[in-house]
């Protein structure tokens, strides 16, 4: 079973060269620590940034420069500050080349639920609902099954809807799924899981076709 | 053309009860400190209130919700302020939370003198309902109407008497659309400099759209989340 870190590890290899890349917040963010090093990938923060670098040193923290999820950042080399609408503009326009989010439920058509638990949590979207709507490649990184052991890939979302159809890939604790018209198709296991643990912690359709490999992290 | 005033309390004294704000920020980052606690003192009630965030508790538009002074907030992301959750699961506040993206393009869409716009932003979820679903190219979007706020309140680094600004870093975010979008826009900016002192192939918001300038004073700048790598 991988931990956070190693559900992060798994998705930076789904980063090419050249990328623009946007990352949400939680387990997406750890995604930027696995990208190797000499890749050319341009990190996009919906709050006005492309080229989003490492946190600042100690004393070097500056309050007008921070990520979507309000934490202190720097710039790098080639980076450019832009406005919210312009933000949105090139996400809408499909310049990101890649989107990294997570989800509390997605089902086996790609439907993906994350911002809103009725009655308990209201947190809002955010810029969830426009990346989800316009990504072309949409990767989820989530828990498998929530804390009471219950499938989080579902067939049909139980909670208040973020975007309908679009999830790609899902990389979980326990496997790595493309989502496909016939349902959450099995790519690999994470290590020491097996098929049947996998079966048993999806409620969505479930795609089995030969031997699936193991998850290679590094 | 000499659009200074001299602090937040005359910028903001024709504000009355009832009104509708656009405030520019996101997060604690770019927020027009000087304006709100003079929204504060002056104690005007019942306001609507687009901006991306409510704030933290104690500090932003989180100090308006303390004194009860909002009625409605129009926001994309309120998870980090605690009183704002409690009065809205509690029905004093009324709340519409909109996709960021959409919020600042019905800004920028108001700036612009277009009436809507068109966003897959929201399509298929509860954000849809009541909305007109259209059809391009086989894709659908939403009709989302362009903001009418009274009043515009924004922060930037540097203007100048002719109320041209400059945003510096992330701090800029929704404060140009937001310039652009109010009846009554107005600027409050860490420098106020001569007219002739901005570079004005740099400037961000040309001055038309400001009405009211003034330099802030104590600026707190809250930082919202401290991260910091080992040296």
């Amino acid at each position: 079973m991988l931990d956070k870190t190693g559900i992060a590890k798994r998705i930076a290899k789904e980063v090419k060269n050249g990328y623009y890349v946007n990352l949400g917040i939680g387990i997406p963010t750890l995604v930027a620590n696995y990208i190797p090093q000499g890749m050319d990938v341009v990190l996009q923060s919906e709050n006005g940034l492309l080229g989003m670098g490492p946190f600042p040193f100690d004393g070097e923290e500056d309050a007008d420069l921070i990520n979507a999820g309000k934490q202190t950042i720097t710039t790098l080399p080639g980076s450019a500050f832009f406005d919210s609408a312009m933000s949105f503009g090139m996400i809408r326009s499909c310049k990101v080349d890649l989107t990294i989010l997570g989800a509390m439920e997605v089902s086996d058509n790609g439907d993906i639920a994350n911002w809103k638990i009725p009655g308990k949590m209201v947190k809002g979207m955010g810029g969830a609902m426009d990346l989800v709507a316009s990504a072309k490649n949409i990767i989820v990184a989530m828990q498998h099954v929530n804390k009471a052991g219950e499938s989080k890939l579902l067939p049909k979302c139980s909670l208040p809807l973020t975007g309908v159809g679009c999830v790609k890939k899902i990389v979980t604790e326990l496997a790595v799924l493309d989502v496909t018209p016939q349902g959450f198709k099995l790519l690999e296991r994470a290590p020491g899981i097996s098929v049947e643990q996998i079966k048993n912690a999806t409620l969505g359709r479930l795609i089995i076709e030969g031997d699936i490999p193991e998850m290679q992290l590094d | 053309m000499n659009k200074v005033v001299a602090n937040a309390a005359e910028a903001i004294k024709d504000i009355q009860d009832n009104a509708t704000l656009m405030l520019g920020g996101f997060g604690l980052c770019g927020i027009p400190e000087n304006c709100i606690a003079a929204l504060v003192k002056k104690g005007v009630k019942g306001l609507t209130c687009i901006s991306n965030n409510a704030g933290v508790d104690d500090f932003g538009i989180g100090l308006m919700l303390q004194t009860r002074q909002v009625k409605k907030m129009i926001s994309s992301y309120v998870g980090e302020n605690a009183e704002f959750e409690r009065q809205l699961l509690s029905g004093e506040l009324e709340v519409e939370l909109i996709p960021q993206g959409t919020l600042a393009t019905r800004c920028m869409a108001s700036g612009y003198g277009m009436p809507a716009i068109y966003t897959p932003a929201g399509v298929g979820t509860e954000v849809a309902i009541g909305k007109e679903v259209r059809n391009f190219d086989g894709k659908d979007y939403l009709m989302e109407y362009a903001f009418d706020a009274d009043f515009a309140i924004v922060k930037a680094w540097k203007g100048d008497p002719y109320g041209n600004l400059i945003y510096r870093e992330t701090a800029r975010n929704f404060n140009p659309l937001m310039a652009m979008a109010g009846k009554i826009t107005i600027a409050e900016v860490e420098e106020l400099v001569p007219a002739g002192t901005l570079d004005p192939d740099q400037i961000h918001t040309p001055g038309i759209y400001v009405h009211r300038i003034f330099k802030g004073v104590n600026y707190e700048k809250r930082i919202e989340q401290r991260t910091v790598r080992k040296s």
